[in-house]
């Protein structure tokens, strides 16, 4: 049920440290890899089924791939360590209890697409994982597992850890190479993509931390050991992120098409009384699902089916005590407030959606409003210049189709009839 | 409250010329200087306390901006200040998540308490509030973050007696980072890239991150062994 690889370390109280690492064979696959031709390397991530898990599962190896060969350009590795996404929050306790994995992983990535320059772009609002980082960059340096003439191999490799400054867009990948080049973080056109003109018109490649991490595992275990984890399409092992209304939140790194009711089931399941009412498989931007698809796969073909994303495996559980117009309504304004405002359907859609499920929420609102808020879904999704536009879209339109009655129910009794107390983690015990 | 103005003499720059030096080094670590700005932005916010006039010429002088491509830069993001923040800058996670197992009851008991709303500092300056979005950290919530570090699981009362901390200049340790509290300049130091020696401080990891791999341990699972027998993440007894 579960693989702990990734995690495997983390019971040690010294884990993300270089000693605590290397007593669990890090940098092992760094050595293994440095021995390797690049492209063998390339092969390999893309034999192994690896798929980007910053959310939209993407193929890692092929990503590589793209990346031209002998055009005298510098080339690029951009890690993405921005989670913002509502209710994600894999990659921050991983790089706090292990951050070497990142930095191996990043040596034996910068190598086999031929970069000589990384970055890892971290959200700004985690002082003591940016301090982590920061000091396994270092130790990593005077180890010689980064710098010049990397263990003997002639490779150099140079890691800058950056910090951002609070902007949940600069997570796309565009909008992130903007910002670490020193501008608004707002997205680019494509094509031309990343892979050709990235950071400073020099080919990118750009992955979530998670994906970075997962290949020194895979240079140690080979393409087989990774994908006889997994299903048919959606190979490896991967971490799960549990949180909510749960008898016991947490982190569980399993192989990808476990299914929720399983996770429930082991650890504990939803809180003393309580009853699942909806959850997202992969963060707020991805369509809410509820108790019917408790069985459903979590991986990408199995929660696509079920009409959802698989995303970044952030399942966030909510229960019956929870509004769903408060929920829409409190991820709207997300989406409003982290808007870039380069493009019309989303800056002007996001906020007139917030409008009219405030007036929803306040019990001034009409049924009308439900077909409204809808008819602004339809002209933002697919018309945005990025994927914050389609996900902004996700929480209502999904809202609104498993729980219409429950807005009608808004306008009918004029006002809200929860009680946000009973919500709480505190309900009952005197605050 | 206290309001700087930032518009010291003419020909008497506050910021030292150390600050000058840092924000050169900062400059060092890319293949273009303009990359530079946004740690160069949190250097400006260690020193001040928020992004300054003065900030703001320093980094135009320095990467060959004008102030106005600078000020557009600075306001985009929102860890950027226009005021300075107090001593302590509290945040309330009120995304959804956090705001309905009880975010939205901390951020009103930190306001009564505090007698400030969303944005404002206290008079002496000790104490700023903000409502922030998800912070990455949801199996904790609900989630506040004092300086940008982790404070778990909170409750009102608890909210109470951190920012109560706060005033007296004695606030408790975050849950999840370093054995005390910095301040808000101490941090913006760290995240401008100058690292304070402190990483080794604190867990490695909380009671949510690791009861996955508790249960794991309890079943007896483990990833399959790679192909030379050793069972990922085990103690590799040579390295010992
Ligand atoms: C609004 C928005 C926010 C995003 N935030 C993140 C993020 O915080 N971390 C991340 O890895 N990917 C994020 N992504 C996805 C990235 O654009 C990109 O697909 C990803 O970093 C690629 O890495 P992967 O292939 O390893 O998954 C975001 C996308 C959008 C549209
Ligand atoms: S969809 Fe939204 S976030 Fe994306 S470019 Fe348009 S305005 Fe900016
Ligand atoms: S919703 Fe508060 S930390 Fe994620």
């Amino acid at each position: 049920m579960f693989t702990p690889v990734l995690s495997a370390g983390w019971s040690d109280a010294d884990s993300f440290t270089l000693d605590g690492y290397t007593r669990r064979g890090g940098y092992t696959a760094l050595s293994k890899a440095l021995a390797m031709e690049p492209d063998a390397l390339i092969a390999l991530v893309k034999e192994s089924g690896l798929r980007g898990r910053g959310g939209a599962g993407f193929p890692t190896g092929m990503k590589w791939g793209f990346i031209p060969q002998g055009d005298g350009k510098p080339h690029y590795l951009v890690v993405n360590a921005d989670e913002s996404e509502p209710g994600t929050c894999k990659d921050m306790p991983l790089l706090m209890a292990n951050p070497h994995s990142l930095v191996e992983g990043v040596a034996i990535s910068s190598y086999a697409i031929r970069a000589s320059h990384a970055f890892i772009y971290i959200r700004g609002e985690v002082t003591h994982i940016i301090r982590r980082l920061q000091q396994a960059v270092l130790d990593a340096y005077a180890a010689g597992h980064l710098g010049k003439d990397i263990g003997g191999s002639g490779y150099d490799l140079d890691v800058v850890v950056h910090a951002g400054a609070g902007a949940y867009i600069c997570g796309e990948e565009t909008a992130l190479l903007d910002s670490l080049e020193g501008y608004r973080g707002q997205p680019r056109l494509r094509p031309p993509f990343p892979a050709t003109h990235g950071l400073y018109g020099s080919p990118t490649v750009i992955n979530n931390v998670e994906s970075i991490a997962s290949v020194p595992s895979i240079v140690l275990g080979g393409a087989d050991w990774f994908s006889a984890m997994g299903t048919e399409k959606s190979k490896g092992y991967t971490l799960y992120s549990l949180s909510g209304h749960v008898k016991n939140p947490g982190q569980f790194e399993a192989p990808l098409g476990i299914t929720l009711r399983q996770l429930l089931d082991l650890s504990g399941g939803m809180r003393e009384g309580h009853t699942l009412k909806f959850w997202t498989p992969g963060g707020s931007s991805t369509p809410i699902l509820t108790e019917e698809h408790l069985d459903v796969p979590l991986d990408y073909e199995g929660v696509g089916a079920a009409g959802s994303m698989l995303g970044t495996k952030a399942l966030q559980c909510f229960d019956d005590t929870t509004c769903i117009v408060r929920a829409v309504l409190r991820w709207t304004e997300f989406y409003a407030h982290e808007s870039c405002g380069k493009c019309t359907p989303c800056r002007e859609g996001t906020y007139w959606m917030v409008q009219i499920l405030q007036r929803l929420e306040d019990g001034t609102g009409s049924e009308e409003d439900l077909a409204t808020l809808l008819d602004t879904c339809d002209n933002i999704f697919g018309r945005s210049f990025c994927a914050l536009g389609d996900g902004a879209t996700s929480p209502i339109v999904s809202g609104i189709q498993f729980f219409r009655d429950e807005f009608i129910q808004h306008v009918t009794g004029k006002g809200c009839p929860f009680d946000p107390v009973a919500s709480t983690v505190f309900a009952g015990a005197t605050a | 409250m206290a309001v700087t103005n930032g518009s010291g003499p003419q020909g008497d720059p506050r910021l030292s010329e150390q600050v000058r030096q840092d924000a050169r080094a900062i400059i060092a670590r890319y293949p273009k200087k303009r990359s530079a700005l946004l740690p160069m932005l949190h250097l400006v916010q260690s020193e001040e306390g928020y992004v300054s006039p003065e900030g703001i010429t320093l980094c135009a002088e320095e990467l060959g901006l004008t102030k106005a491509e600078v000020g557009a830069v600075a306001t985009f993001y929102t860890m950027y200040r226009r005021k300075p923040a107090g001593t302590y800058h509290v945040g309330v996670c009120t995304n959804t998540l956090c705001a309905v197992l009880g975010g939205d009851a901390i951020f009103d008991a930190a306001k009564d308490h505090l007698g400030i709303g969303n944005n404002e500092t206290t008079p002496d300056g000790t104490v700023s509030l903000e409502h922030i979005e998800c912070n990455a950290a949801c199996d904790y919530a609900p989630v506040v973050m004092v300086n940008w570090e982790f404070y778990d699981n909170q409750t009102p009362s608890s909210v109470r007696e951190l920012v109560d901390g706060c005033r007296s200049g004695n606030p408790p340790a975050p849950t999840r980072g370093p054995s005390s509290l910095c301040t808000f300049k101490e941090m913006s130091r760290v995240l401008a890239g100058f690292p304070d020696g402190r990483a080794g401080e604190g867990v490695q990891a909380g009671p949510a991150t690791l009861l996955g791999l508790q249960l794991a341990q309890q079943r007896g699972e483990t990833a399959p062994a790679y192909p030379d027998g050793t069972v990922p993440g085990a103690v590799n007894e040579d390295a010992k």
